[in-house]
């Protein structure tokens, strides 16, 4: 058990001949407290499992340090780290039993036989895979299989972490549901700290008390699932988190004021600054027909069932916007508004404070 | 992969079913045909019976000429597959030494047999060899042409020289398909280097060493050119192997027939094995 | 663990190297030198050897028979196993389990119990001491084994390739030769390259049924050697050949070898 932190942490690839050093994590600086069920959210090639590998040491930083409980662990070898860590694709060591593979780590480090049995029933006993525990580990399904690599992480007494890297990529989807939520429970059960690393926003918001989001080789944003879709820090969380995505618009700023579509919009930017360009982004929750709103056109509805996505545009800028079931969408000149509570404004791509102002 | 059937795919097999059974049928027929039959010249031929295969089957010669084909089939068996793991194992996995060990590797499969027979020939000759100067200059009487052992050690050898780079190859390409997340699991695990080759190596490598063990059990059964270049089965007869008796038999004392039972019998023989093989190799993966 | 490693692998290469050496370097000595003294590389360098076989059309014209045949061979083999090894990939048919066990019994076949009826067979069809008749003699091994290899290649195209190529119109004969072969060139590449190998270093068919005008190096160098007495400069310098085209083969082929081998199931 440890809290981890990550300090300044950089890393390049060795660059292919000819060509410019690129760094696949760019600045990293992050912890991770002791106990908590982390995702590490972010679309593909946005340095994730590079990050992963430099918490288990399989890869070590350009530059930078991996503290465990303000303990230099940057040069320390993966098996001393007391780590697990689940991979994308199950795997299992094919010749050994179920029994055989839970216990494998447990052996390597030496442990007795008569103290690894119980341990290792326990566990077995946790993941449902009593049953199967003489079986040969080849024989499962991938669930199964996925199983016993998390298995493998939990029957060690000393893990100070457990990381997933997309653990669900190659399982069925009915049983995907499964199996994310025997992790929470299991989460609850052991109280290990967790790190989920995934590029699909439903299981890391429905899996983590805390979502790290991961873009281009920064951490973006850090936060619960709801600051993440309240408050998004920056343009690339609003729009990879929410289906759809957070509308963003262009918006100009007049007299401390900012215009959006033709119009003020209520609210402006809490320290002055000279610049003039602004993005103004609304989830698609948080826009909705108002009589006295900004005119637009109406392109198409979509009814998703317990709620409607509408398309509107206006000013060659389409937004999006999510009508309640009950709700009417008027059939002639509809007028939208956005709510200024949850309206944010964006400069170069990061959220800035604001205040309302009158219109 | 669920195939569709398809009775028309039987034209697109028709071309080598053709060339292949003008090469293997007839043959195989004329073989049967003097197996079974006497001649005393003349093209007048006399239907002999199983005869001949009688004959084969209890001489001694035959019974001798198998002993020493299976010991060597053997002996390069033991040496070659975990010499080649070996290798294998130590081979650079990425870089530009890749190519460079591969391409020096596979040198000696793409030389002609009986060039390889001549350059072990003069490689340990004890005048003008450099092996043979060698291991005489190390105080050990050593002359392949006249001492059965010395023969027999320079032909296994000589085959572990030309050979073991194709179970480097196989094993090679074996271990470069192996995930690295097997390779990263077990360092989380904390497994020794002996229990990722013993847990994970080895069991992945199981189809390509079938498929090496086979190869190498099929043409080194078969093999003729090498040590009847380099030894041309002596002295005596310590290293004369099926084929080359077989050759002996047919074309230099022209029995026909009992060469002709002795070749079914040797077919046969190679034939039983790779059967069991593979079918012991096909129930094992179906599992 | 890593100078472990790299001891090993040099130590084998230098294993592999080692009777080379002594084949190419005695190829530089004069006939004296190679009897009468010991030297580890050649004191008076002499280009006779190769001279006399460039020179010597009995010398020269083996190697262009080798290599006629042997390309003739890998051509029929990887053209006609092309077609065969998209039947056993792709459908079901009568019998096409045993047939391909068939195929594969024919690799297993010992080359001397063929020898002679080889040497009636293609004596009775007037094609004895050509080169077509030690290239289709080769063709018992080298087609089940392209056979093989191609179809290991193919299982691993998706069937959805074909399936498309269909119903966008294409007729079966247009789809193969224009997606299909294009798909699956490193396989043919790796088929070929064993083609040539096994037809390059076997001997003892291609001897049978050769005895002037097909006849292979190979064969020149073994009637050298037990005729001509001691001509060991001569049938080192012709050996050190015959390992040039392999040495080419393989330098062409090296990024295959690895991949052919894990996905040809050679």
């Amino acid at each position: 058990m440890a809290r981890i932190e990550l300090k300044n942490i950089r890393h390049s690839y060795p660059a292919a001949k000819g060509e410019d050093q690129v760094w696949a994590l760019e600045e990293v600086n992050q912890v991770w407290e002791d106990g908590g069920a982390y995702a590490l959210l972010g679309p593909s090639g946005c340095g994730k499992t590079t990050l992963l590998n430099i918490i288990s040491g399989l890869l070590t930083p350009t530059e930078g340090s991996v503290l465990f409980d303000d303990k230099n662990m940057t040069q320390v070898a993966t098996i001393d780290r007391h780590i697990a860590q689940v991979f994308q694709f199950p795997v299992v060591y094919d010749t050994m039993t179920v029994y055989q593979n839970l216990a494998f780590p447990l052996r390597n480090r030496g442990m007795n036989h008569s103290d690894i049995e119980p341990r290792v029933k326990e566990i077995a006993e946790m993941l449902d895979l009593t049953e199967s525990l003489y079986n040969r580990a080849a024989g499962l399904t991938a669930d199964g299989k996925q199983k016993i690599s998390l298995g493998r992480g939990l029957v060690r007494p000393d893990v100070n972490v457990i990381m997933f890297d997309e653990p669900l990529t190659v399982i069925d989807p009915h049983l995907k549901w499964q199996l994310r939520s025997k992790l929470k429970q299991l989460h609850q059960q052991v109280g290990t700290t967790m790190i989920y690393v995934t590029h699909d926003q439903t299981e890391a918001l429905t899996f983590a008390e805390t979502v790290v989001v991961m873009y281009e080789g920064r951490v973006v944003q850090v936060g619960t699932p709801v600051e993440l879709f309240e408050e998004p820090k920056h343009t690339f969380v609003g729009h990879f988190i929410g289906s759809p995505g957070m509308n963003l618009l262009p918006c100009e700023n007049v007299d401390r004021k900012a215009h959006c579509l033709g119009s003020a919009l209520g609210i402006a930017e809490k320290n002055e600054t000279q610049s003039e360009q602004f993005q103004v982004g609304v989830r698609p929750e948080f826009v909705y027909f108002d009589e006295v709103g900004i005119p637009v056109n109406l392109n198409k509805v979509d009814d998703l069932g317990r709620y409607k996505v509408a398309e509107v545009e206006t000013h060659g800028h389409v937004i999006k916007m999510i009508v309640d079931e009950g709700e009417d969408i008027p059939g002639e000149n509809p007028r939208i508004c956005f709510d200024l509570d949850h309206t944010r404004l964006y400069r170069d791509g990061w959220m800035v404070e604001t205040e309302e102002v009158m219109p | 992969m669920n195939k569709i059937s398809n009775q028309r795919a039987w034209w697109l097999v028709v071309p080598v079913v053709v060339l292949v059974a003008f090469n293997a049928l007839i043959p195989l027929m004329t073989v049967v045909n003097y197996s079974v039959q006497e001649t005393f010249g003349n093209n007048l031929f006399f239907w002999h019976g199983v005869g001949w295969f009688e004959q084969v089957l209890t001489s001694e010669r035959f019974h001798a000429s198998l002993f020493r084909q299976l010991a060597f089939t053997g002996m390069i068996l033991i040496i070659e597959v975990p010499l080649g793991i070996a290798v294998a194992l130590c081979m650079p996995r990425k870089g530009p030494w890749v190519s460079v060990c591969l391409v020096l590797m596979a040198l000696p499969l793409l030389i002609p047999w009986n060039v390889v027979g001549a350059m072990w020939n003069i490689f340990a000759l004890p005048d003008i060899g450099l092996l043979g100067r060698m291991i005489n200059g190390l105080g050990i009487d050593y002359n392949f042409t006249q001492q059965p052992v010395a023969a027999w050690s320079t032909t296994v050898l000589m085959d572990v020289w030309h050979w073991t780079s194709l179970v480097v190859l196989l094993t090679y390409a074996g271990l470069c398909s192996i995930p690295d997340a097997y390779y990263q699991a077990a360092r989380i695990d904390g497994a020794s280097s002996w229990s990722v080759f013993r847990f994970i190596q080895l069991p992945k490598l199981k189809r390509v060493l079938t498929i090496a063990v086979l190869l190498r059990f099929m043409d080194s059964f078969m093999i003729y050119t090498e040590p009847f270049v380099l030894t041309g089965g002596g002295p005596g007869n310590t290293t004369t192997f099926l084929s080359i008796d077989l050759v002996k038999i047919a074309l230099g004392q022209f029995d026909l027939g009992p060469a002709a039972a002795m070749s079914l019998i040797y077919f046969l023989v190679v034939l039983l094995v790779c059967w069991v093989f593979y079918t012991a190799m096909m129930r094992n993966e179906e599992q | 663990m890593r100078f472990q490693k790299w001891l090993v692998t040099t130590l084998y290469i230098l294993f592999l190297l080692l009777p080379i050496y002594w084949l190419v370097s005695m190829s530089f000595k004069t006939t004296n030198e190679i009897l009468g003294v010991f030297s580890l590389w050649p004191i008076e360098f002499t280009l006779d050897n190769y001279r006399k076989i460039f020179t010597d059309p009995t010398w020269y014209n083996g190697y262009i028979n080798s290599l006629i045949y042997v390309v003739i061979n890998t051509v029929i083999s990887v053209s006609v196993a092309l077609p065969a090894a998209y039947a056993f990939s792709r459908y079901r048919f009568l019998g096409d389990k045993h047939l391909f066990f068939w195929l594969l019994t024919n690799r297993m076949a010992p080359p001397a119990v063929f020898a002679l009826p080889f040497f009636q067979l293609y004596s009775a069809t007037g094609l004895f001491d050509t080169h077509i008749a030690v290239a289709l003699a080769h063709c018992l091994f080298n087609i089940p084994l392209a056979v093989w290899i191609l179809e290991g290649f193919m299982s691993g195209v998706p069937k959805e390739l074909d399936e498309t190529a269909y119903l966008d119109g294409y007729s079966f004969w247009r789809f193969f030769i224009r997606i299909f072969i294009p798909t699956i060139a490193a396989g043919i590449g790796v088929a070929m390259f064993f083609c040539f190998m096994y037809s390059w270093v076997e001997l003892l068919l291609a001897k049978t049924l050769t005895s002037v005008d097909a006849k292979p190096i190979a064969a020149t160098m073994t009637r050298t050697a037990s005729t001509s007495g001691y001509e060991l400069g001569l049938l080192a310098a012709a050996g050190t050949l015959t390992i040039i085209p392999g040495a080419f083969v393989i330098y062409f082929v090296r990024n295959y070898i690895a991949k052919g081998f894990a996905l040809g199931r050679v």
